[in-house]
């Protein structure tokens, strides 16, 4: 082969990764929306860019980042955002309300298909149905619930979250917002210098006028989604306003904050289709905010990036390259296949760290804060104790099992991460850096192990069973780098463990309470006390090893969802039902690899054709 | 001697320890499970805190053991630890870290049943402005019988909740009257009796006239707690007469007052209470949200620490991961009331706390040592190999 391919596929992914760095062109004759998708807004406790709120809410409302409009044109995130803030009966119009459920479907008196993407303009004679039948859904308990209540709950929250969206930047039906808070104002300073000459009463007209629009703006106040007016220089994240409370406190025209201005400058531009003054609107606010919070836009910008680049897309598709390159190199052309998909996974493991690295920099915690972020940090060490292995043993064998395992950790990452922001706040007992930083890396790293471990025991009862690529040798190497990695794996489980329960004597008084968490943590400490003393009293050998690394999957995989879904405890963050069929599925999977491991030896194709002697004397296991 | 000899080598072999270890593996994947239908805290105790796990037919049909509970496993492997550390120990660099880890584990298991058997936790509330000089255990009750206005102040007398399900009676040389048990419930549930329910009413005086009682199943959620209620006669020491029968529950936070030859008593039935030589009084409970949302940020309770026997008087911020330690208790913020007016403090005594903390330390340091000791050898010995 040869020797520059492997660069030369290295230069294609590296191509393919740049093309996300460009920024998109704006259409002509249409919006340029890139500097209106970096503008910091505050959303649930944190400053995040218009882009992301936009992409995070469509997420929540039909399970996607992008939108499919009827005629089947693709829509931009911030592009639907911009219509939903300041053009409201046209976002109407748009097809965002995932529903899936026939029964909601049957309610509304629309055919029975798979799925369908409602619009609120079709929704909107059912808003009281919906409203009454998600409040009874919302009274019962999340585990009673039918799976019509469930979706007629989630389509009552989309409704209430995309209403709130409307509100957010002024109140939905305003039609010149400028012009309208202009002479609100004005009439605020004419009453107040009214009074204070304190001889004569304020025009009635104009009392009214306030009156009227004092409630409007507490309402848009009370239903705002975002806050979206910053506070002057210097101020905190705990200062950021709605509209509606930032107007409530205007005393004249001049005090009209510069967010509240530049938004309605924005939206009148918007809704009259003058590209060129939005543009302007935009910029011009951008750099006001950009002198006086360099911080916040600066993460915020580059958040936008970040968003764009979709790292964790990027890596699981190319994590299935390096995977598939490396099953090809015990096919065809062992070196030149095994040095691309090695230099691929090298690259993708960049890739993956920039991701997770850029989200510890903007939410400023260490690494795994959340279910979504230990599945993406689960990967990220199984992958980089894969690329030791590979490095000492040079047999393609790390370098699958690191791309598989990373592909599929960071497939679970983007299904945990479909129920909104994954950068949220912290509960209050988990406002801890410290913790956060030890306890909380290591014990997802011994998760990392565990998986590891198991994947290479897969590779191994596939490789013997399935074909004849097992030799004695192959054997011997696996069975070194699962006894390893178990060893690695107990380590890190056992100390994080340790480290946890130091943590709740900490700040719940005691040291070990049979939480449920606690128990599948507890569980992979003793699963793999059982497989190093078994192994070291001799009482398994290769096979047996092999078998109960796969097993330690199952478990891993239990202590990391199974006990969450139990919902009981301290720890339990959430009851996952979508994912209960999923983990079955997965322990089912393991369930059927270890009886593969248990066929006898004259069933393995390996054991058949590198003749009995030789993997018996490799410790393959008492003979059948 | 070779029968002991025989022993000796099962106690300490490595099958035993295997055993064991699946014995554990078991117990703590079923007591998972199980934690969803019976909660939290029972099965700690039938599961975990216990020598056996006990089945039987009917619910309260004989019961037979039919699995190692948690004290079990843990004091055989205890016993088999101890035994193969003798019995195996060499002083080798080789087996340094091994040794260090099994030491550790030692101390732990040995830690962790002290901590099982001598720590007590308990809660104390604190309104903002109140003072308390005690703590109170709401998963064990006691009878407070207190003489009201008594020469030097209310004096006390208690019964533990526990001896109430005895039954029989109850005396003391410090009252001058019986309390016959005439009904005891370890979960209840009071009504009030009206004509349209028809219910006989609890007890021929005190609150319990107008209220009807229900014995219930034990609880088994985790934030519910059982309601403990018992019905007492009151038969005075002089005569012998009956007085009459009063209920006293877990549910009726008031005392009730009775008068016995003149003097004036109270009976209450509360979450039992451990009396401190020093004081805490809240005086500012904060609760803190990040802007924009309902998502709590921060708890924290400022009181006052008044020990009047070391002259100490100061003011401690108590809030998450920052507990207070002082005499040997651990103040920890837990929660608050509804209305932010108050906060829940946790109050522990562990005495065998520091034993975990010692074994966590010379564990860390043998996996420590034994993890690089490994690393180092397994990183010799790999070899490139061909590809298979």
């Amino acid at each position: 082969m040869n020797r520059s391919i492997p660069y030369l596929v290295l230069l294609i992914a590296g191509l393919w990764l740049g093309s996300s760095w460009v920024s998109p062109k704006p259409k002509p004759n249409d919006f340029d929306l890139a500097t209106f998708s970096r503008l910091p807004v505050l959303v649930g406790g944190r400053i995040k860019p218009l882009d992301t709120v936009a992409r995070n809410s469509l997420l929540i409302l039909r399970g996607k980042q992008t939108l499919r409009l009827t005629n089947g044109d693709k829509m931009e995130a911030s592009r639907w955002l911009a219509d939903v803030l300041f053009n409201a009966p046209v976002a109407d119009t748009y097809p965002v309300f995932a529903i899936a459920n026939q029964e909601v479907l049957g309610m509304f008196g629309w055919p029975q298909a798979d799925k369908k993407y409602g619009t609120y303009a079709e929704l909107q004679p059912y808003l009281q149905k919906i409203d009454e039948e998600g409040k009874l859904a919302a009274d019962t308990d999340t585990k009673q619930r039918s799976p019509f209540q469930s979706a007629i709950y989630n389509l009552r929250n989309s409704l209430v979250l995309y209403q709130r969206l409307k509100e957010s930047v002024h109140p939905e039906d305003a039609t010149n917002f400028t012009a309208e808070i202009n002479t609100y104002a004005a009439a605020v300073a004419a009453c107040a210098s009214v009074i204070k000459q304190g001889n004569a009463q304020p025009d009635k007209d104009q009392i009214a006028l306030l009156k009227t629009s004092l409630a409007r703006y507490e309402s848009q106040a009370q239903g705002s989604y975002m806050l979206t007016v910053a506070p002057p220089k210097g101020g905190k994240p705990g200062d950021w306003l709605a509209t509606g409370t930032a107007l409530i406190r205007v005393d004249s025209p001049a005090s009209i904050p510069p967010s509240v201005t530049a938004f309605a400058a924005m939206s009148d531009a918007f809704r009259a289709g003058k590209h060129e003054a939005f543009a302007q609107a935009a910029a011009a606010y951008a750099e006001t905010l950009d002198r006086a919070h360099p911080d916040w836009t600066g993460r915020s910008t580059y958040e936008l990036r970040f968003n764009r680049m979709e790292p964790f897309y990027q890596s699981m598709v190319l994590y299935v390259g390096a995977f598939l390159l490396a099953c090809g190199s015990w096919l065809v052309c062992p070196k030149g296949l095994r040095k691309t998909a090695f230099l691929l996974l090298l690259l993708t493991f960049a890739v993956h760290s920039f991701g997770m690295f850029s989200r510890m920099y903007l939410q400023g915690r260490p690494p795994v804060t959340n279910l979504y972020s230990s599945a993406i940090f689960v990967g990220w060490g199984a992958v980089l104790v894969a690329i030791v292995l590979e490095r000492m043993f040079r047999d393609g064998i790390g370098t699958a099992c690191g791309g598989m395992v990373g592909f599929v950790t960071l497939v679970i990452a983007h299904h945990l991460g479909s129920s909104g922001d994954t950068l949220e706040m912290m509960q209050a007992v988990l406002d801890s850096n410290f913790w956060l930083a030890t306890h909380v890396v290591i014990i997802t790293a011994g998760y990392s192990a565990m998986f590891l471990a198991g994947m290479l025991a897969v590779v191994y009862v596939l490789l013997g069973v399935c074909t004849p690529l097992l030799t004695k040798d192959t054997a011997q190497t696996l069975t070194r780098m699962v006894y390893g990695v178990v060893c690695f794996a107990t380590l890190f489980s056992f100390v994080g463990t340790v480290l946890g329960g130091i943590w709740a004597d900490q700040s719940w008084g005691r040291f070990w309470g049979w939480d449920p968490k606690e128990n599948g943590a507890l569980l992979i400490v003793l699963w793999c006390g059982l497989i190093l003393h078994a192994r070291w009293g001799g009482f398994i050998r290769q096979r047996g090893l092999m078998a109960m690394a796969i097993g330690g999957n199952a478990i891993t995989a239990f202590s990391w969802f199974g006990v969450n879904m139990l919902g009981v405890g301290l720890h339990s963050y959430g009851f996952m039902d979508k994912a209960f069929p999923w983990l079955v599925g997965f322990v089912i999977i393991q369930g059927g690899l270890i009886l593969l491991s248990r066929l006898p030896a004259s069933k393995w194709a390996s054991f058949r054709a590198a003749g009995r002697r030789d993997l018996t004397a490799a410790g393959f296991g008492p003979p059948a | 001697m070779t029968a002991l000899n025989r022993l000796l080598g099962i106690v300490s072999s490595l099958r035993l320890t295997v055993f064991c270890l699946a014995a554990a593996f078991v117990l703590v994947f079923v007591g998972t499970l199980a934690q969803v239908n019976h909660g939290l805290y029972y099965i700690q105790e039938q599961y975990f805190q216990s020598w056996f796990i006990k089945w039987s037919l009917t619910p309260d049909g004989f019961k037979i053991p039919i699995f190692p509970g948690g004290h079990l496993i843990g004091a055989v492997l205890l016993v088999n630890l101890i035994a193969a550390h003798i019995r195996r120990f060499s002083w080798t660099w080789r087996k340094l870290g091994i040794q260090l880890i099994h030491l550790g584990l030692i101390i732990m298991l040995a830690g962790g049943l002290a901590t099982d058997l001598f720590s007590v936790s308990s809660y104390m509330r604190l309104k903002e402005g109140e003072t308390k000089n005690y703590s109170e255990d709401s998963d064990r009750m006691e009878l407070a019988v207190t003489e009201l206005n008594a020469q030097d102040g209310d004096q006390v007398t208690t019964v533990p909740g526990a001896r109430l399900a005895d039954g029989g009676t109850l005396t003391h040389e410090s009252l001058p009257f019986k309390m016959v048990i005439k009904g005891f419930f370890r979960n209840s549930d009071l009504k009030m009796v009206t004509q349209e329910s028809g219910n006989a009413a609890a007890s021929s005086n005190g609150a319990g006239a107008r209220i009807s009682i229900k014995s219930m199943p034990r609880a088994t959620k985790t934030d519910d707690h059982d309601v403990m209620s018992a019905v007492l006669e009151i038969l005075p020491n002089k005569d012998g007469k009956s007085l009459g029968t009063w209920l006293v529950s877990a549910a009726m936070a008031a005392p009730q007052d009775l008068e016995v030859d003149g003097r004036r008593w109270s009976l209450q039935l509360r979450a039992a209470r451990y009396y401190k030589p020093y004081s805490l009084s809240l005086i500012d409970f904060t609760h803190e949200t990040y802007p924009g949302t309902q998502t709590p940020k921060d708890f924290s309770s400022k009181v006052t620490l008044t020990d009047p026997t070391h002259n100490e008087t100061r003011q401690v911020k108590i809030y998450m991961n920052h507990p207070l330690r002082y005499q040997g208790d651990t103040y920890y913020q837990s929660g608050f009331e509804p209305d932010n007016s108050g906060t829940v403090l946790q109050v522990v005594r562990n005495p065998g706390g520091h034993a975990t903390y010692v074994a966590c330390a010379v564990m860390t340091l043998g996996l420590l040592f034994q993890f690089i000791y490994h690393l180092t050898r397994f990183a010799r010995r790999a070899q490139p190999v061909t590809a298979p």
